[in-house]
């Protein structure tokens, strides 16, 4: 049994097939990759998986249960996390407590306590704040925590989702498109967080369009193309896969070289 | 110990509720500055239930009803003193609160503030028509809390307008320092993760709908507590309480001082409480008039006056 196994996903929107028949397992500390065009139908699958769409053929078991279209927050007690594409940070928040929000499952308690200020309130909070301002410095940010996050770079912000959603302690960490607009440095030190956190048992699934990172820190890789999985394996078999160098590779190969 | 934010601002509010009066012209004042606290209290929960989680109700009047009525009918029909009836009252708020928003809440968008609106509506329809127990559009008399009786056994001896002025200050004082606790916890975190991203809020394993009730159920609270208040210090009550312009008054003093603070929420309440009677003509006008600072404030100052007026300060500043 695997941690995370995805068994014939689909979901279609007016329909178009936006994901069909999809399946792929993730083992503990193991880096997939899922990677193809634009508008290939990866976000759709994290969404389906995080809970976020309720899939229409399919299943989704996590630590061999059934979690098929579950509420994110359920998910998340299961040990379920993910960034998203397109940036969902709370930005009426400084960058201090949307890590600390990553912390809520652990610092949450009786809503009388929170209202009343008592103790163990204080207490929650103390604990999720010394373990925020520590992620906080694990991405890079601890300088920026009292700034309202909407002040921060993209690729700033970029690194808060992570370190969010690292806060959480999950078994399953889904990262979309994590260096999207990140700069050279900035992409390396994604990269080696990505692998740090990798190597301390957690499965990671990865979407980037970045091919040199794919290829360098993942252990498989699943191939999409009009919401199928056209390939997957090793980095080294999918790159030589014609078809995949078909759909996607070629282009993006070229990009990545030159 | 460095003082917070949080001790600054209920710290400078206690000593404008106790400085304000050495300058009262006269007794009158006393009565003003009561109305304002009670608005303020009411208004403290909007900020609990929109500043923080992002929700809108436009049936607060209704809540407000409901902690009004108890206090006119529990003492009466069933014997209770009327300073439980506020706790009555709130607990029946609560209850219903949870009761509307419980199916409503698990949907996202606007079902809240139609819903809210519908419930505000029943109230005030059920207050005008069931004749028998409330006595209908004409009002009801409420009898007196007891307290200041109390009061001046123990040698403290205060007009009703002091003894008013007191009380409702210390409630507001109660009522701010609890939202300003919640804003910084864990739960009062959770309700402004989802204002911010419902979506973000859940995936860090906030269960959005339950906490959208809390903040629903509490905001009920605060208006069923200010319209118990209120009826008591009055003797009286209407259905008036319970009605849709009440609602939108409340609404319009916390988007007005800015609904995501309590300090400005509660400055919002202040200048409308305090607009009417200072220009007695425009009392004439008060829907016109709050229709006016609404579409004001949403045109030129989106986050409200307090928020809109320290970026003024500190763009200057820079
Ligand atoms: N909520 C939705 N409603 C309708 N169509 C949708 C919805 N979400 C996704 N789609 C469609 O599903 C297809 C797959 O989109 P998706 O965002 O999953 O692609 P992607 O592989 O993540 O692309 P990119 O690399 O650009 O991020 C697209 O045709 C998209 O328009
Ligand atoms: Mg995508």
């Amino acid at each position: 049994m695997s941690l995370l196994e995805i068994q014939a996903l689909g979901i279609s929107f007016g329909g178009v097939r936006a994901v069909h028949d999809v399946n792929f397992s993730v083992e503990p500390g193991e880096i997939v990759s899922i990677i193809g065009p634009n508008g290939a139908g990866k976000t759709t699958l994290f969404n389906m998986i995080s809970g976020v769409y309720r899939p229409e053929t399919g299943r989704v078991v996590l630590s061999g249960e059934t979690v098929t279209g579950m509420e994110p927050f359920r998910l998340a007690k299961r040990g379920m996390s993910r960034t998203f594409q397109n940036l969902q940070i709370f930005q009426n928040m400084t960058v201090l407590e949307n890590a600390i929000t990553g912390f809520h499952l652990q610092e949450r308690g009786p809503v009388l306590a929170d209202l009343f200020n008592l103790p163990g309130s204080r207490r929650r909070a103390r604990l999720a704040e010394a373990g925020a301002r520590a992620l906080l410095a694990r991405v890079g940010l601890e300088r920026a925590a009292d700034r309202d996050a909407g002040s921060l770079s993209y690729g700033s912000l970029k690194r808060l989702e992570i370190a969010r959603a690292l806060a959480m302690q999950p078994k399953v960490l889904l990262l979309d498109e994590p260096a999207a607009g990140c700069n050279a440095v900035e992409t390396d030190e994604i990269d080696h967080l990505i692998a740090e956190v990798a190597a301390s048992g957690v499965a990671i699934l990865l979407v980037e369009h970045d091919m040199k990172m794919v290829m360098r820190i993942s252990n498989h890789i699943v191939v999409l193309d009009h919401g199928e999985k056209i390939a997957e394996g090793a980095p080294a078999e999918v790159s030589r896969n014609p078809e995949v160098i078909a759909a996607y590779l070629g282009t993006e190969a070229e990009n990545a070289d030159g | 110990m460095r003082i917070s934010g949080k001790y600054w601002t209920l710290i400078f509010l206690a000593a404008l509720i106790a400085v304000t009066p050495l300058f009262f012209p006269s007794g009158y004042y006393f009565r003003v500055g009561s109305l304002l606290f009670v608005n303020g209290l009411a208004v403290t929960g909007i900020v609990v239930l929109t500043g923080y989680a992002g929700q809108i109700s436009l049936g607060q009047a209704g809540f407000a009803g409901i902690g009004g009525y108890a206090c006119a009918l529990a003492p009466v029909h069933w014997g209770v003193p009327p300073a439980l009836a506020v706790v009555l009252g709130a607990a029946v708020s609560g209850v219903l609160a949870y009761l509307v928003g419980r199916p409503i809440l698990r949907l996202k968008g606007y079902y809240l503030s139609v819903a809210s609106l519908g419930f505000g509506i029943l109230v005030a329809m059920v207050l005008n028509n069931e004749r028998e127990l409330t006595k209908g559009p004409d009002g009801i008399n409420v009898p007196d809390i007891g307290l200041r009786g109390l009061l001046s056994d123990w040698g403290l001896n205060l007009t009703n307008g002091e003894f008013w002025y007191a009380l409702t200050g210390i409630c507001l004082l109660i009522g701010a320092w609890i939202a300003l606790n919640l804003q910084s916890s864990p739960t009062g975190r959770a309700l402004r993760a989802l204002h911010g991203s419902e979506v973000a809020a859940s995936t860090v394993g906030i269960d959005v709908a339950r906490v959208k009730i809390q903040a629903f159920v509490i905001s009920a609270i605060y208006a069923s507590v200010a319209g118990s208040l209120m009826a008591l210090q009055n003797k009286f009550v209407t259905p008036d309480i319970a009605g849709f312009l009440h609602s939108v008054e409340m609404v319009t003093m916390a988007v007005l001082g800015g609904v995501a603070s309590v300090p400005g929420a509660i400055l919002g309440a202040g200048v409308l409480t305090l607009l009417p009677q200072v220009l007695t003509v425009l009392a004439e006008y008060e829907q016109l008039i709050l229709g006016l600072v609404m579409m004001g404030v949403m045109i030129f100052l989106q986050e409200g006056l307090v928020p809109s007026i320290l970026r003024w300060f500190r763009g200057r500043d820079e």
